[in-house]
């Protein structure tokens, strides 16, 4: 059984259709890369998937529950999160505020020992830099800060959106090296990437959002292999 | 100089429960972005049970804590009756519908208890006076500075030891991520009407104390001086609300003590021109919230 299952998903913004009928399935410790051009419907996907846009039609499993209609608040401590496009790290709390809120919906106490003690080791900055206003932080910290915060809640499945987005391209290496990093570590991986070469040399699988539909999908190497992705980002159809 | 200071002491009282009403409009605005003009019949309320739990006899020790309860409950209903179904609303919606809930509690308070002002027992004391080296300060005002100084440090505190307090602030900055995180909507944006709730139930009994009396538009005025605080300190920042409360505390106080005989009757339009003109060289307030313009989802 998938450990997410995604189908017929429809997102709508008014009188316009971001994603039109979406299927996709993600396997347990699995990485699988979202590719698509800006507006393809990356994003709205994700987002749709964790309840922070209302799913216009169509059904998502978690895990064998039916979470299409959950509030966001309800999938953190079901072990399913998101690490939002832009980062988005609470810039008027410390670093170790951050982290506490990502913890937020976890009541098990030995768990969230143990998520600090992870946290802190993937990260030794983030402990160096713990009293420190997260909006003080460079963008790659900023970005370890969100992942960090993610981890905190101990996933099973980890959302990521354009992780490497505005990072210089050392720090962009270290991010993906930390996303095949957290998948021995047993968390299976959404990413959603502009960054094609990067995403198809780390994911095993992955699917091409064009228009809001999936166009191609295919283990890594046969999207790297297909000619079509170039289209894709391009937007051309 | 004596004049000077003795009027400071006032200003102090004065400027501390403006900056707690406006804390109370500003953590409800920092969370969902609503102007609460029903703030003021929260105080309304606790100037209510003030009254009868003294008419009833009960102690001033008791009361005054009935009081504030009072006006939390009322607070954590009002979210729950007329804010909850409109909460994705714009927020024209939202401030339209809290001059509603303003204006139907005045009715049923002047329907319901009285038109008139009644009186509301105090304890003698409150109304005695202190000598404090050749100064003459009244029990009220020592116990209004009291009090605000215990809940600025309670608040600060809460904000930023207790989880639900940092929850609050992360909720504040960004509420989409907040949810994200496993935190309630529901549970920040009752616990943001319950602060509000206590800060404005402890400026009620501190405002009554001044007063000894209570009516149906009682809130009213107050919580238009907080608005304009909230505003002179930066909308949305709590920090911005407790300057604001006092800058317009100390000019209020100031231009009254200060201001000629025969331009006394100018003196509030010329404490809002001040207002107007501190906006003016800093249009987002003294002290500005950081978070506004941040992406929501």
């Amino acid at each position: 059984m998938p450990l997410l299952s995604v189908s017929g998903l429809q997102v709508r913004y008014g009188a316009v259709e971001a994603v039109r009928g979406v299927d996709f399935e993600i396997n347990e410790g699995e990485i699988v890369t979202l590719l698509g051009a800006n507006g393809a419907g990356k994003s709205s996907t994700l987002n749709a998937l964790v309840g922070l846009v209302p799913v216009a039609g169509g059904r998502v499993v978690f895990d064998g529950e039916d979470i299409t209609d959950h509030a966001p608040e309800r999938l953190a401590p079901m072990g399913m999160t998101l690490s939002p496009e832009g980062r988005r790290v609470f810039g008027t709390l410390t670093v170790e505020e951050n982290l506490r809120m990502g913890a937020y919906g976890i009541t098990d106490k030995a768990a969230t020992r143990a998520a600090w003690e992870r946290v802190f080791d993937l990260f030794p900055i983030l402990h160096e830099r713990r009293a420190q206003f997260a909006g003080t932080l460079s963008g790659g910290q900023q970005q370890m800060l969100a992942v960090g915060r993610a981890l905190m809640s101990g996933p099973r499945l980890l959302l990521l959106d354009e992780p490497s987005l505005g990072l210089a391209p050392k720090i962009v290496e270290q991010v993906f090296d930390l996303i095949a990093l957290l998948r021995d570590q047993g968390v299976t991986l959404v990413v959603v990437e502009q960054n094609v070469g990067m995403a198809l040399e780390v994911a095993d699988r992955g699917y091409v959002l064009s228009g809001g539909e999936i166009t191609t999908r295919g283990t890594a190497r046969e999207l790297a292999e297909a000619g079509d992705l170039q289209a894709a980002y391009l937007g051309a159809d | 100089m004596d004049l000077f200071l003795q009027q400071t002491t006032n200003a102090l009282a004065l400027g501390g429960t403006y900056a707690l009403l406006a804390l109370g409009l500003a953590v409800v605005f920092s969370i969902m972005g609503l102007i609460n003009f029903a703030h003021g019949e929260l105080m309304t309320i606790s100037g209510y049970t003030l009254m009868y739990a003294g008419a009833a006899g009960l102690p001033f020790a008791v009361s005054v804590p009935l009081a504030i309860l009072a006006a939390m409950v009322a607070a954590v209903a009002m979210e729950r009756i007329a804010f909850r179904p409109v909460r994705n609303g714009s927020g024209a919606t939202m401030l339209i519908t809290s001059f509603a809930v303003a204006m139907i509690l005045q009715v049923l308070f002047q329907n319901l208890i009285s038109a008139r002002s009644q009186a509301v027992l105090l304890p003698a004391i409150l109304s005695e006076s202190v000598h404090v080296g050749g100064l003459i300060i009244g029990v009220n005002k020592i116990v209004a500075i009291a009090a605000t100084v215990v809940m600025l440090i309670f608040l600060d505190q809460f904000m930023s030891k207790q989880k639900t307090g940092i929850a609050m602030r992360a909720a504040a900055e960004d509420f989409a991520v907040a949810r994200l995180m496993g935190i309630r909507a529901n549970t920040v944006i009752a616990g943001a009407f319950a602060l509000s709730g206590l800060l404005a139930g402890v400026a009620a009994v501190l405002w009554v104390s001044q007063r000894a009396s209570v009516d149906p538009l009682m809130g009213f005025t107050p919580v238009l001086k907080a608005f304009i605080a909230a505003i002179l300190g930066g909308l949305g920042s709590l920090r911005g609300a407790v300057a604001g409360g006092f800058a317009l505390g100390f000019i209020e106080v100031y231009l009254a003590a200060f201001l000629p005989q025969h331009m006394q009757e100018f003196r509030d339009p010329i404490g809002l021109g001040i207002v107007v003109l501190i906006l003016l060289v800093r249009p987002n307030g003294l002290v500005p919230s950081r978070v506004l313009g941040a992406i929501k989802v």
